[in-house]
């Protein structure tokens, strides 16, 4: 027996907060009262998205979308729309149109995926179905209808910027590897994705190899290069297995290789294993890497694409860079510069996790606000306190506060803040989050994947975080402050390549927008987030009631007392972990 | 395999893009997408993939294709799972465990009700296709 209708209501906390239960009951009641039991399906689901206006219910298949709907309408929405198909205009969703709505409301609502338009869709192990989805189109006409110089040109109208973080116009630099003349050119692919908590060319090589691989010939074709090497960490199994799989299948196909399509173009593409070290997705010791070296950086210029690859002009784009250059190709680059601001034009992958309700893999249009991405895609703080700072491009970003939530994200306007757009990563944090203890966590990667070849880098790194890790533990001085300011600045100026001239932007970033948890920290030897454990001491006050719920949870028995006696807790054995804080029912626990 | 030529790519774009979208014809009744990157193989969804073949075979449904994606990006709910048939609102189900996964074979496929407690909502818009499937 199959439904006829399905009722979808927002079962998400914002909308239960809203009488969403209530209106379920009610709505369950009506169903029953028609006897609609076998045709209509009354379902919860997850949020919406669209808090502001719950509770939301949205009606399949015809797609109605109510808002602000309270229980008493239930009654309306059953015998109105159920029972006699007429719409309930009143709590129709109007201001964009009902139809629009409802078909744009969502996670994915204020998403826009050109990046990850096949991930999800395809199945990444079969090429037909990326060329179901106009793949290898774009190589298509690149090679059948388009010159170098043509494919050259719409790349750099498209006003496309390199997306693995520093924004350098993707056109001009396959301009600088087409303008030298050499024997021999090559194109690579930085996938070498090391920031934590960043994922996003993983997924695209996971779920749409075939698109990377499409670009990389797209760019040989024009620049004039028939080698590729996609660089990918070895973390990465599955992604490799896949890449492993896509090539093989394109060679087949004869879509790479020799003679592609026919045409005299051949164009071959090879893996090459990273071990693990960040500063390989620095250009040049990435490069350094491939040719078997180690991989440390050298000075540029030459920049890689006048002498790269074994000294040989090379093109080299990050992973989700290429994966927009077919669509460029296909759909015209005016299309593509309409999406955007000024001057960052198409969309940005976010690796959104942290303190919100849906941590996810998303892509919005450059120029989307943070409290967009925070609020509406990604639901808003899981925790319900309030939004404290969302921490963007790994260690070489900054921290986006509060007063900047409406700022539209660009390149230009996140560095204007002192932050960066970085690869992508995205951690949102909360009060509970103690700034100068993740500034710290960001150092400590930095001076751990520090190659070691300048000494800005290697100790300025290093003393940068025995400072923080002072404050951490209670023993920071306030002129530890202007050091950590003095060297912070030096190493930007003299450090030899990215990583080291950036290592420093967390601190800078943390000093400037949270100079009063620093303060804290090192005046009043208090962490404001409760989080440096050095710093917080737990203790019973006199509403204990002798409930034993703490001494129970402790993990390590450093909690003693009666049944209805107050307990103690033992300072010398507690590790501060605050189980008995979050398990105590009578604020009798004092966390300072 | 052999080498396509141009006309080759175009024909095979062509009659996969008609098989794709006339499944019906071909006694697909829909599919079945589960998101299988890292992220998604390591909360459970080649557990779910297996559940829903297991079952699938149990209860003889043989008008479903199934098949397996990239990152649905829908992180906080893997396993993902994408319900599409022609003669049900097109779902995407999240936290799909293997009860889930039989339940959806068994509620959705079969008894042709929505496994409430699991779904998500409607997925992305499509730039390639954009009138959606």
């Amino acid at each position: 027996m199959a439904y006829k209708n399905y009722i979808l209501i927002c079962a998400g906390t914002a909308c239960e907060s809203n009488k969403g239960i209530a209106l379920y009951d009610a709505l369950e009641k009506e169903i029953k009262a028609a006897g609609l039991e076998s045709e209509v399906q009354l379902v919860k689901t997850g949020c919406f998205g669209f808090c502001s206006e719950g509770p939301i219910v949205k009606i399949l298949p015809d797609e109605s979308f109510y808002v602000r709907v309270k229980p008493e309408d239930a009654k309306e929405i059953i015998s109105e729309h159920m029972v006699k198909g007429r719409k309930v205009e009143r709590l129709l969703y109007k201001e964009i149109g009902a139809e629009k709505a409802s078909e744009e409301i969502g996670f994915y609502h204020k998403q826009f995926r050109i990046v990850l338009r096949n991930c999800a869709v395809i199945n990444p192990e079969i090429i037909d179905e990326y060329i179901a989805r106009d793949g290898y189109a774009a190589i298509e006409k690149a090679l059948f209808e388009l010159t170098p110089d043509d494919v050259l040109q719409e790349i750099k109208d498209s006003g496309l910027r390199g997306r693995g973080g520093a924004g350098f116009p993707t056109g001009m630099k396959w301009g600088f590897t087409k303008g030298t003349d050499a024997d021999q050119k090559y194109i690579v692919c930085n996938a070498d994705e090391g920031d934590p908590g960043a994922y996003m060319d993983r997924s695209v090589l996971e779920g749409d190899p075939h698109s990377v691989l499409e670009a990389m010939s797209i760019a040989g074709y024009t620049v004039g290069a028939n080698k590729g090497f996609i660089y990918i960490r070895a973390e990465y199994p599955l992604a490799i297995d896949r890449l492993n799989l896509a090539i093989k299948q394109a060679k087949e196909y004869g879509l790479l290789g020799d003679n592609i399509l026919g045409t005299d173009f051949s164009f071959d593409i090879e893996l090459r294993l990273g071990a693990g070290a960040f500063v390989c997705g620095e250009e040049t010791a990435l490069l350094a890497s491939i040719e078997g070296n180690r991989g440390m950086p050298i000075p540029r210029p030459p920049f890689p694409a006048v002498k790269g690859l074994w000294g040989k002009p090379t093109v080299i784009n990050n992973v989700e860079t290429w994966a927009n250059i077919p669509v460029i190709l296909l759909k015209g680059s005016k299309w593509f510069s309409s999406i955007g601001t000024e001057t960052s034009k198409g969309t940005k992958v976010f690796a959104l996790t942290g303190k919100v309700n849906n941590i996810g893999l998303i892509e919005v249009p450059m120029g989307t606000t943070l409290r967009e991405i925070i609020y509406e895609v990604g639901g808003g703080i899981a925790s319900g306190k309030p939004f404290k700072a969302a921490q963007t491009g790994g260690p070489s970003g900054g921290c986006i506060t509060p007063q900047f939530l409406d700022t539209p994200i660009d390149y230009e306007s996140l560095q204007s803040i002192g932050s960066m757009m970085g690869s992508g990563g995205m951690i949102v944090m909360d009060e509970d989050d103690c700034i100068v203890d993740v500034t710290k966590f960001y150092l400590e990667f930095t001076v751990d994947e520090s190659c070691g070849k300048c000494a800005p880098c290697r100790i300025g790194g290093r003393t940068c975080y025995n400072i923080l890790d002072r404050f951490t533990k209670g023993q920071g001085k306030m002129e530890d402050l202007q050091q950590l300011k003095d060297i912070s600045l030096a190493m930007r100026k003299a450090s030899l390549c990215g990583l080291g001239q950036t290592a420093s932007n967390p601190i800078m970033s943390t000093l400037k927008y949270f100079p009063e948890e620093y303060r804290a920290h090192i005046e009043d030897n208090t962490c404001p987030a409760g989080k440096c454990k050095d710093m917080i001491t737990f203790t019973i006050n006199d509403k204990c009631i002798g409930c034993t719920a703490c001494a129970r949870v402790c993990p390590v028995n450093c909690i003693e007392g009666k049944v209805k006696e107050a307990h103690v807790i033992d300072q010398a054995a507690c590790i501060k972990c605050g189980q008995c804080f979050n398990t105590c029912k009578f604020d009798a626990i004092d966390r300072v | 395999m052999s080498k396509l030529t141009l006309d080759d790519l175009r024909k095979l774009r062509d009659d996969k893009k008609k098989s794709m979208s006339q499944r019906d014809s071909e006694g697909k009744r829909g599919e079945i997408i589960i998101g299988m990157g890292t992220c998604g193989i390591a909360a459970g969804a080649k557990v779910a993939f297996d559940a829903m073949l297991d079952e699938m075979e149990k209860v003889g449904v043989t008008d479903i294709s199934i098949k397996q994606t990239g990152c649905m990006g829908l992180c906080f709910s893997e396993p993902t799972v994408e319900v599409s048939t022609s003669d049900m609102p097109h779902v995407v189900y999240g936290n799909v465990d293997e009860e889930t996964a039989r339940r959806i074979v068994r509620d959705h496929l079969v008894g042709k009700a929505l496994v409430s407690d699991h779904i998500f909502d409607k997925p992305s818009i499509d730039i390639i296709n954009p009138a959606g499937n």
